[in-house]
């Protein structure tokens, strides 16, 4: 048991990055923000949901996904769903031709809600749509792609256009999908007003319960077997195939983790955010996300957080004041991280610590630990072992 | 085919790419507990072989069979999971995890998804990572980086990951090509004490370091076999001294 939470919080300074994150973004950060702030904070944080399933994906699996974007719009637009049928009620939908649907339906001459909608009446049902839903469309991709052996540029490629189809899909069929506006005008959840200034604060504080839960579960995954396996996989995957395993099973698997954690990240956008839309599935917040992650670091939990705060504050500063300069300045960002920093914020830290006193001596402690918990010690039977033969 | 006492028995394997018949109707015969070594010049097909053998190319035609299982139905994780362990030509390993950790991911427990993500490590496991260093001369480097070792060690560190598996038929591609002439009598050495209860088939050009190790020796030549016997038979023989040894 102790030792499977030792792997769960990565040792010593894995315990002690995590808490001081933790403390940034749940004291430092409510106490020096005004809502508005953080609002845009919750805003970013559900981001760094997807900042981190790229973490496991493409930093330590060498999968890279160009169409996260898909997931996260999945898991917002199932929560959207749920929230929109609550406003539609017949009272306050009394004006339309058929009260009791979304107004966008209404308008789009539909009379009846449609079959697919039906699941998201019920709060339960819901949630298991937001964890399920991208989980198997996930796993379709991947067992197409990763079972025929689809991968590198191919994959992103894939994703890419996967992402693009998805968004165009949801913007043709606007009586289902509440076309290019996407889903608006949300209020409650089960009665409980989600504008409030109280409201705010406690899905501020959930989502970032589930963002540190997620990092958790990556660390756990990753200090795994499974972990190990997939940095083996990224440099040598002919030698992991040699070697008995089924390479294409490992894939699927971490693309459907993936999908689960970055679902989750959409759905605590919309909560926080009040609607959703196909702006957030495209290639452009697919290609963000990554950026995020690899401005964090993308072999680091932690630092795909900082990144993903980092690069959208930069956003909201910068495109306040030259909004068209934005996108070429982040394209200039993704390119000199790759270029000069390839492990990014995190990598610098581990490089430059070492000069920093304090640090130093954070940073001096994990080399031995990390030994010490990577290699146990021989055990006594097998020098007797070794003397017989 | 009938079933036979052979841990490998290959038999009319044909391949073609596009028409060129890189095997050629090859049949081939293991012993347990046999070492053969096969020789043949650039494009004879001896690497085509072992490809075929271990699953990484798909036959044209011919059988492959290992202990009486067909092996040219089989995915390469089934071939290896029926005992069959492969060593590629250029060293294959984990350049950014220790060579403790290289041996423990080759450990043939918790293969599958959810047996890995709840794997365990257990006494055994330790054991048998200290068996198999002992064995591969690296037990005092077990924290370093596999990036950082030699040349020679990377090779040792890979059969050593193959023996991690006790596999039955272990299959070898030029194992010493760029050593040193010590490290190439440590790998005579190594092989010879590893075939002692598993069938070995390496692939070797070097003739001093095939004279130490052979049981037999297959020569191959344009995907056919040219000569099979003893050492000394196979060097006396005209038609190889011709098209491989030279005068």
């Amino acid at each position: 048991m102790n030792e499977t939470l030792s792997k769960i919080l990565g040792g010593k300074q894995g315990a002690i990055g995590l808490a001081i994150l933790a403390a940034f973004i749940m004291i430092v950060l409510p106490l020096g923000l005004d809502p508005f702030r953080l609002g845009l904070i919750g805003k970013y944080l559900t981001y760094a949901f997807v900042a981190v399933s790229l973490v496991l994906l493409w930093g330590n699996g060498g999968i890279l996904s160009l169409g996260q974007g898909i997931f996260f719009g999945l898991g917002g637009y199932g929560m959207a769903m749920f929230l929109k049928l609550e406003a539609s009620d017949p009272v306050s939908t009394a004006i339309q031709s058929t009260p009791g649907i979304p107004d966008f339906m209404d308008w789009n001459q539909l009379t009846a809600l449609p079959w697919f909608w039906e699941p998201f009446k019920s709060l339960p049902l819901t949630i298991l749509a937001i964890l399920v839903v991208p989980t198997i469309f996930a796993f379709l991709i991947g067992y197409a792609m990763f079972k025929r052996r689809v991968g590198g540029v191919y994959f992103a490629i894939i994703t890419q256009a996967i992402a693009l189809i998805l968004s165009i899909l949801i913007v043709g069929q606007q009586g289902y999908t509440g076309g290019v506006n996407g889903i608006t005008d949300l209020k409650t959840l089960l009665g409980w007003d989600i504008r409030s200034d109280s409201a705010k604060y406690v899905l501020y504080y959930v989502n970032a319960g589930l963002l540190i839960a997620c990092i958790l579960l990556s660390r756990y995954v990753l200090s795994s077997k499974f972990g190990m396996l997939l940095l083996a996989m990224r440099d040598k995957e002919e030698r992991v195939r040699f070697s008995g395993y089924d390479v294409s099973n490992f894939k699927i698997f971490i693309f459907c983790l993936a999908a689960m954690i970055s679902a989750i990240g959409g759905a605590m956008f919309t909560l926080q955010v009040g609607f959703m839309s196909p702006t957030f599935i495209g290639i452009v917040p697919s290609i963000e996300m990554v950026i995020f992650a690899a401005v964090g670091g993308r072999m680091s939990l932690i630092g795909a957080v900082y990144g993903t705060l980092l690069v959208n504050f930069g956003k909201t500063m910068f495109s306040e004041t030259y909004p068209e300069l934005w996108l070429f300045l982040m394209g200039g960002l993704f390119i000199a991280v790759v270029m000069f920093f390839p492990n990014g914020i995190a990598g610098i830290y581990e490089k430059y610590a070492k000069k920093v006193p304090f640090l130093r001596k954070l940073s001096e402690e994990t080399p031995k630990a990390k030994k010490a918990e990577a290699i146990p010690a021989a055990p006594v039977e097998t020098k007797e072992a070794g003397v017989k033969a | 085919m009938s079933n036979t006492d052979f841990v490998l028995a290959v038999e009319d394997l044909t391949v073609s790419f596009d028409g060129f018949k890189a095997v050629d109707k090859l049949n081939m015969y293991i012993d347990k507990n046999e070492l053969r070594v096969v020789i043949g010049p650039n494009g004879a097909g001896k690497t085509t072989v072992l490809d075929l053998i271990c699953g990484k190319t798909k036959s044209t035609a011919g059988s492959i069979k290992f202990k009486n299982r067909e092996l040219t139905k089989l995915s390469e994780h089934e071939i290896v999971r029926a005992g069959v362990g492969r060593k590629f030509q250029t060293p294959s390993i984990y350049e950014n995890l220790s060579v403790y950790q290289n041996l423990e991911v080759s450990y043939p427990k918790g293969r599958g998804v959810f047996g890995s993500l709840f794997f365990k490590r257990s006494d055994e496991v330790v054991a048998q990572v200290y068996k198999i260093a002992k064995e591969i001369m690296m037990e005092d480097i077990l924290h370093t980086e596999a990036a950082l070792l030699s040349h020679g060690q990377k090779q040792w560190l890979e059969i050593g990951m193959l023996l991690m598996q006790e596999p039955e038929l272990l299959m070898l591609d030029e194992p010493v090509a760029g050593m040193s002439a010590k490290e190439r009598d440590q790998t005579a050495e190594l092989l010879n004490r590893i075939c002692q209860n598993r069938s070995v088939i390496v692939i070797e050009h070097d003739m001093e370091f095939v004279k130490k190790i052979a049981h037999k020796v297959t020569v191959l030549h344009q995907g056919k076999i040219l000569a099979e016997g003893a050492m000394d038979k196979v060097q006396a023989n005209e038609k190889v001294i011709e098209v491989y040894l030279g005068h």
